[in-house]
């Protein structure tokens, strides 16, 4: 691992991105930032710009209206980039599977590496899947492939 | 003088949803607003329509993740006025005591961002640690954080155990202290009181016109509330008291959400002492043909819910009207002719620190703990006197 990834994934800057949620997920994940999980002791921030961000918190069933805009968010990330799915409605679109405005589960339009179930996953969830994440990234052959 | 065009959105850092204002501003001063909303579209009504009446429930609780209550609330009303039945009265006060929780975790996480959107983020984690409490609460009493998956036609799908209700009444108690402090604490500052009086003015004949709902209308000065004026639940049964002011303010709006959590809690703790026993469900037969109205007030205001049968195991139509479609418009109203405010967050994001008082304490080399939270909040209560003797107040 160089020293470009160690510092990497010392300190992810998240970016959070609701694409037709129902909110919920979206508050769990500020949850994380508050002083019962304060996901901060892992390195990690919110940031307000896309461009600062190495991580892509997306949550929601990914409407009609947000997939042109959820491509362009996702271009407009610098590299290495990471993308994390979080609640049943990212993963499979959960209740909202038959809705005539949500076409495709968000790994059809963009790819994800993280899936993090759950509606929505507690904050206890989300720190453990994120937590995964930067374990396959430092140790990528001892995990199994997702 | 030119004009510039500020949007702001649809995925803006300070905004937990998507949602695209177009501000027109004239310098500093906003003199149009503009919204498009649809961002978060779901197609839920017309989901409604393909799901049994008893799974309408769980697909209306995830229309808000806040309202997760309210929706099925005002759904099963709905239905049960179809029906003309009426749940068991164990089963009126076990929804009354989710919905009013709900309230208080709503208007928490509410002021909360508020405190965000100020640049004052204190308010923000001191606010959102206090809202764990209560969604402990709520994970006591219906196994949930959010969703809580408690309401059913015809009653609720899960009883209170009695074991559980010492424990419920001793987290509330709790609570109180913490409110009691933030309520002073948001109350005496001057940072928000500067940030928030006088500002966004919405007149109570403006109020009426737009059709506000809920705490919006109720800080303008119309009384109007639901659990008052139409009651469901057990509210026509409890002591409580509805809270209006009459400036209109955003400090009016803070000031009613504070004083609402501690009516909730006189409420929940009223409906846990007198709980009655009995049956938590009623039997639902076939339901007929025919039309069913229920609202219910929603922490943001009135939620209306209308359901149209065919006599088959699912609606021909469901309608639903959210309270903040009623409160949005109200944007012209307020927003424009205001600025749009810079050297204030600064102001404000120097303000004393009580979220970290919980947290820290400050040691000296040999170990020994110098101040603690207490010693901290002391501090910054002094230093809040201290800005209010600047600013001369
Ligand atoms: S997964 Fe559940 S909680 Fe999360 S956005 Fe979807 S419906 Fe809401």
């Amino acid at each position: 691992m160089g020293i470009l990834d160690h510092a990497f994934l010392k300190s992810l800057w998240v970016f959070h991105l609701a694409t037709g949620s129902c909110n919920n997920c979206d508050i769990e994940i500020l949850d994380c930032f508050t002083p019962r999980h304060d996901i901060e002791r892992f390195g990690m921030q919110l940031t307000g710009s896309i461009k600062h961000a190495d991580v892509l918190l997306v949550t929601g069933a990914v409407n009609r209206q947000c997939i042109p805009r959820l491509k362009r968010i996702y271009e407009q990330m610098p590299n290495p980039r990471l993308v994390v799915a979080i609640g049943e409605c990212a993963l499979s679109r959960g209740v909202f599977v038959h809705s005539y405005n949500c076409p495709l589960p968000l790994d059809h339009v963009i790819p994800v590496d993280v899936y993090i179930p759950g509606c929505p996953p507690r904050p206890e969830a989300i720190i453990a899947g994120l937590i995964k994440l930067i374990e396959q990234k430092k140790n990528p052959k001892d995990q199994p492939q997702a | 003088m030119p004009r510039t065009i500020l949007p702001i959105g649809p995925y803006h850092p300070l905004q937990e949803e998507p949602e695209f204002f177009i501000l027109t501003l004239e310098g500093e001063t906003v003199v149009d607003i503009d919204l498009r909303i649809g961002y978060n579209h779901r197609g839920i009504e017309k989901l409604a329509e393909r799901q049994a009446y008893d799974q309408i429930t769980f697909v209306v609780e995830r229309i808000c993740g806040i309202c997760s209550t309210s929706h099925p609330f005002a759904y099963t009303q709905a239905v049960e006025d179809l029906l003309s039945i009426e749940a068991p009265p164990r089963a009126q006060y076990i929804r009354t005591i989710v919905a009013e929780g709900e309230r208080m975790h709503s208007h928490l996480l509410w002021l909360g961002l508020a405190g965000h959107f100020l640049g004052y983020n204190t308010i923000w984690m001191w606010c959102w640690k206090l809202r764990e409490e209560i969604l402990d609460v709520m994970e006591i009493l219906s196994g949930n954080r959010n969703n809580y998956a408690m309401f059913k036609v015809g009653g609720v799908w899960r009883d209170i155990r009695e074991e559980d209700i010492p424990v419920v009444m001793k987290k509330i108690d709790s609570i109180i202290p913490t409110l009691e402090k933030l309520h002073k604490a948001v109350m005496d500052d001057p940072v928000i009181h500067a940030r928030t009086k006088g500002i966004g003015v919405l007149s109570k004949e403006a109020a009426i016109d737009y059709c506000t709902v809920g705490p919006t209308a109720r800080a303008s000065g119309v009384a109007r509330d639901i659990r008052k004026d139409c009651p469901y639940g057990v509210y026509d049964q409890l002591e409580w008291n509805m809270i209006v002011t009459h400036n209109g303010d955003v400090f009016d709006k803070v000031a009613i959400r504070i004083g609402e959590m501690f009516e909730s809690i006189k409420i929940i703790r009223t409906c846990l002492s007198q709980l009655p026993g009995g049956d938590i469900e009623c039997l639902v037969k076939n339901i007929p043909p025919g039309e069913g109205i229920g609202h219910i007030e929603a922490p943001r205001g009135e939620c209306f819910h209308y359901v149209r049968s065919d006599g088959t195991n699912r609606p021909v139509r469901h309608k639903i009207r959210a309270p903040t479609f009623m409160n949005l418009p109200t944007f012209k109203e307020t927003v424009v002719g205001g600025a749009i405010p810079d050297a204030a967050i600064v102001l404000a994001a120097i303000d004393p620190c009580y979220c970290c008082t919980e947290r820290i304490s400050v040691r000296d080399t040999k170990g020994q703990t110098v101040y603690s939270g207490e010693d901290l909040i002391k501090l910054s209560q002094k230093k809040t006197e201290q800005i209010k003797a600047d600013m001369g107040r």
